[in-house]
């Protein structure tokens, strides 16, 4: 402990750590736009300077010392914090009314804190055009101001590098390579840069025109699923805690919203795990190759394909609950409820961006009819509900709808790091012994880091188990197996650090916290279900019996499995 | 081996550092960085073409097509700034309808801004494959481009 002297008061720093961590600890708010938590500084933007000794430094960058004394408020300070924003809205397209990120951007916030009010330099606006090259995001280059954090996140943690700064001086924009759009770039749609970007320069490409088109034809039956990480989220929008479990209001809203079935796709999770526990069962006994990989991050899949193409056939060839859920509602349901399945007109409500772009992918059509016709996400979601009057705090919860939305535990946690490894170790435990695992909790798989390895014994077999999120983490450990490691049979990978509750589709501004909540929540569902592992859950075992027959049969083959192929990008 | 190949060859510990000595000897081979040499060098080096692309647009030596058969050098030095190089520049743009360091569609014109090319006492100057043409004016581009887009046409006759 060190003692430092901000705004002539007496403030506690840890040794070596940066002064604007001090600054923020100490409940004093000082903004910044470049500034990326957790990686080292920028020093980009400057709009986090402090007074010291008459100069301006920025505290983002500078490291604490022992009585160092500053004035994060001083008329210097606020004049050149003032400047910069001024600087920054000179070229920029006053387009709030119209922007995604009216509401929530950190520039608009900024100028209004700052008590921006005129116009003091007029720049020439950007001339860059909008890049809607990509099924699942958009980039609006006139509304960045180059704060770079879309470019690091990319790089330093997804490890893509699919935009990068381009030209210099007042030319510079982010590009991608050649500026070809993100298309042809190596971009795998995790959206990651949309929750870092401060301004609306990065948004999803939004499918809520559709929907509601979709729910205005008296001829579309329009079936929605929503995903097992939006019930823990999506309450934060309503002022409640990070975490709060909104599955009964939730399912209450979609109905007023005007989607005539509900369903929840924690219900398809378990059937993932029903196949993909039993791939690896196979596996296990020669029948294919081993580690095997999940594949139900459909942003670590075309990584996969981008990156790492000599190791497809280790990716399991199960598709993920989303397009499960897809398939099962256009075959099983549509004969059940003897309905057309070309009047289906079917949503699903993700936290993620790339699932924008894995409905779009041909494997993902069975017959010629998609899976899925318009997938939102948990922001589009909100703004449904805000477009509608809803709140999720008024409002009677509601069951989601029969066949296919009993869940258990299992297939509530797929939406953390962790959980869909747990919760195939809870069934596949029981496919090879016929018995139930004495503790359900798996501890060594959870938590927020980054990788978690673990030696897990079934009846004498050692399995070797790895989870990790966010693709710099993922490449690190395909790489060691690259090199041979060979100790691993099963791993889990998701494209977005910490698995879906930290998806690129969710909220913007999630603190850590936040996150670390929905996860919390998530165990505390399972805990608290009924059926905590997939195989007990009796509407999945329904579902073989009247439909698929058997896990890895001729039906599941035809409508859960898939393939994956080498893609040629940019890279 | 292709020119990408040979290049990399010839520096003992191709990395980082030397990016920018490979991307000025493909395009001194070249003439230009085609987007193959960029994705091959990136291979080679271990590098994203983004950032590739990203260091050689910073840069203005570096063109991304090959150059036209009339090669429009525009001198951007402080004399012909000064005598108003800058509104030249931009109407030669409008009349190729590219900007600099691009090439037209039909490969005949590329423009290229140079900094000073020592005939400051004829400011503004261009110089079209060598010739120089000195104080020009904005209203003098579309004539000087015809005479070199007809002597194309009449050279292909
Ligand atoms: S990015 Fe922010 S400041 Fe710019 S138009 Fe959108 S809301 Fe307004
Ligand atoms: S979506 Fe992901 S991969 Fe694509 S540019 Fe953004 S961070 Fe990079
Ligand atoms: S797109 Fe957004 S995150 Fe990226 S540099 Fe521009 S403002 Fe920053
Ligand atoms: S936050 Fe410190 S320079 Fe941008
Ligand atoms: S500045 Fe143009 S020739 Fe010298």
């Amino acid at each position: 402990m060190i003692k430092i002297e901000v705004n002539k008061r007496q403030v506690e720093a840890n040794k070596g750590e940066l002064l604007l961590t001090a600054i923020r600890r100490a409940g004093i708010k000082v903004p910044t736009l470049c500034h990326f938590e957790g990686l080292p500084p920028s020093g980009a933007c400057r709009l986090c300077v402090v007074e010291m000794d008459g100069r301006l430094i920025p505290s983002c960058a500078t490291t604490v010392a022992d009585g160092m004394k500053c004035q994060t408020h001083s008329s210097k300070a606020v004049r050149a914090r003032k400047t910069i924003i001024e600087l920054l809205l000179a070229d920029h397209p006053d387009d709030c009314l119209y922007c995604v990120r009216n509401g929530n951007c950190e520039l608009q916030t900024l100028a209004e804190e700052y008590g921006v009010r005129t116009r003091r330099y007029q720049g020439e606006k950007s001339t860059c055009h909008l890049d809607v090259s990509s099924p699942a995001l958009e980039r609006d280059p006139a509304k960045c101001i180059l704060c770079g954090k879309c470019v690091r996140v990319c790089e330093e943690v997804q490890n893509v590098s699919a935009i990068d700064f381009a030209g210099r001086g007042s030319k510079t924009r982010i590009e991608t390579a050649f500026n070809e759009g993100l298309n042809m770039s190596s971009c795998v749609f995790c959206g990651q840069c949309i929750k870092v970007c401060p301004t609306g320069a990065l948004r999803e490409k939004s499918s809520i025109k559709e929907v509601l088109e979709a729910i205005a034809d008296p001829d579309k039956v329009v079936v929605v699923q929503h995903a097992p990480a939006i019930s823990v989220s999506v309450g934060e929008a309503f002022g409640l805690k990070p975490g709060s479990e909104c599955s009964g209001p939730l399912n209450a809203v979609l109905r007023r919203i005007g989607f005539d079935k509900v369903f929840d796709t924690s219900f398809t999770a378990d059937l993932t795990i029903m196949e993909e526990g039993s791939e690896f069962l196979a596996r296990l006994k020669g029948k294919g190759k081993l580690p095997m990989i999940t594949s139900c991050s459909p942003g670590w899949v075309k990584f996969a394909e981008e990156f790492y193409p000599d190791m497809l056939d280790n990716l399991s060839s199960c598709k993920s609950p989303q397009q499960m859920m897809g398939a099962v509602i256009k075959n099983y349901y549509a004969e059940k409820a003897n309905i057309d399945p070309k009047k289906i007109f079917s949503v699903s409500i993700m936290p993620c961006i790339a699932k924008k772009f894995e409905v779009t992918r041909e494997e993902m059509l069975t017959d010629g009819v998609p899976d899925i016709d318009a997938v939102i996400t948990t922001r589009e979601l909100v703004r449904l509900m805000k477009m509608r009057g809803l709140d999720l705090n008024s409002i009677e919860p509601e069951p989601a709808d029969n066949p296919l939305s009993l869940k258990t535990g299992a297939g509530k946690i797929f939406a953390t790091s962790g959980g869909v490894m747990e919760a195939a170790l809870r069934s596949a435990y029981h496919l090879v012994t016929g018995k139930e695992l004495d503790s359900l909790d798996i501890k060594a798989v959870r938590g927020l880091e980054g990788r978690k390895e673990a030696k897990i014994n079934i009846e004498g077999t050692e399995i070797g188990v790895a989870v990790v999120s966010g693709l710099k983490n993922a490449s690190d450990l395909l790489d060691e197996i690259r090199a041979g490691r060979n100790d691993l049979h099963f791993i889990e990978i998701m494209a977005c650090p910490g698995g879906c509750i930290n998806g690129g589709g969710q909220p913007i501004g999630v603190t850590p916290e936040a996150v670390a909540g929905r996860m919390k929540s998530l165990y505390s569902i399972d805990k608290s279900e009924k059926y905590r592992a997939s195989h007990l859950n009796p509407d999945i075992q329904k579902l073989y019996k009247e439909y698929l027959g058997e896990p890895l049969g001729h039906k599941s083959h035809k409508l859960l499995h898939t393939h994956y192929t080498k893609r040629d990008v940019v890279k | 081996m292709s020119v990408v190949e040979n290049i990399i060859k010839q520096h003992s510990n191709p990395g980082r550092d030397s990016l920018i000595p490979i991307l000025q000897a493909v395009q001194e081979h070249e003439g230009f960085i085609s987007r193959e040499s960029v994705i091959e060098i990136g291979k080679a080096l271990d590098l994203p073409a983004s950032k590739i692309y990203g260091v050689a647009t910073f840069y203005n030596q570096f063109r991304f097509s090959p150059h036209g058969k009339w090669v429009v050098q525009v001198c951007r030095g402080t004399a012909c700034h000064v005598k108003g190089s800058a509104a030249l520049l931009s109407r030669i743009e409008r009349e190729l309808g590219i900007s600099a360091g691009g090439t037209t569609r039909d490969g005949l014109f590329s423009i290229e801004v140079v900094a000073c090319i020592g005939a400051c006492g004829l400011a503004p100057v261009i110089a079209v494959n060598g010739n120089f043409h000195a104080k020009v004016s904005p209203d003098d581009v579309p004539e000087i481009l015809r005479n070199y887009r007809n002597q194309t046409v009449e050279g292909t006759k």
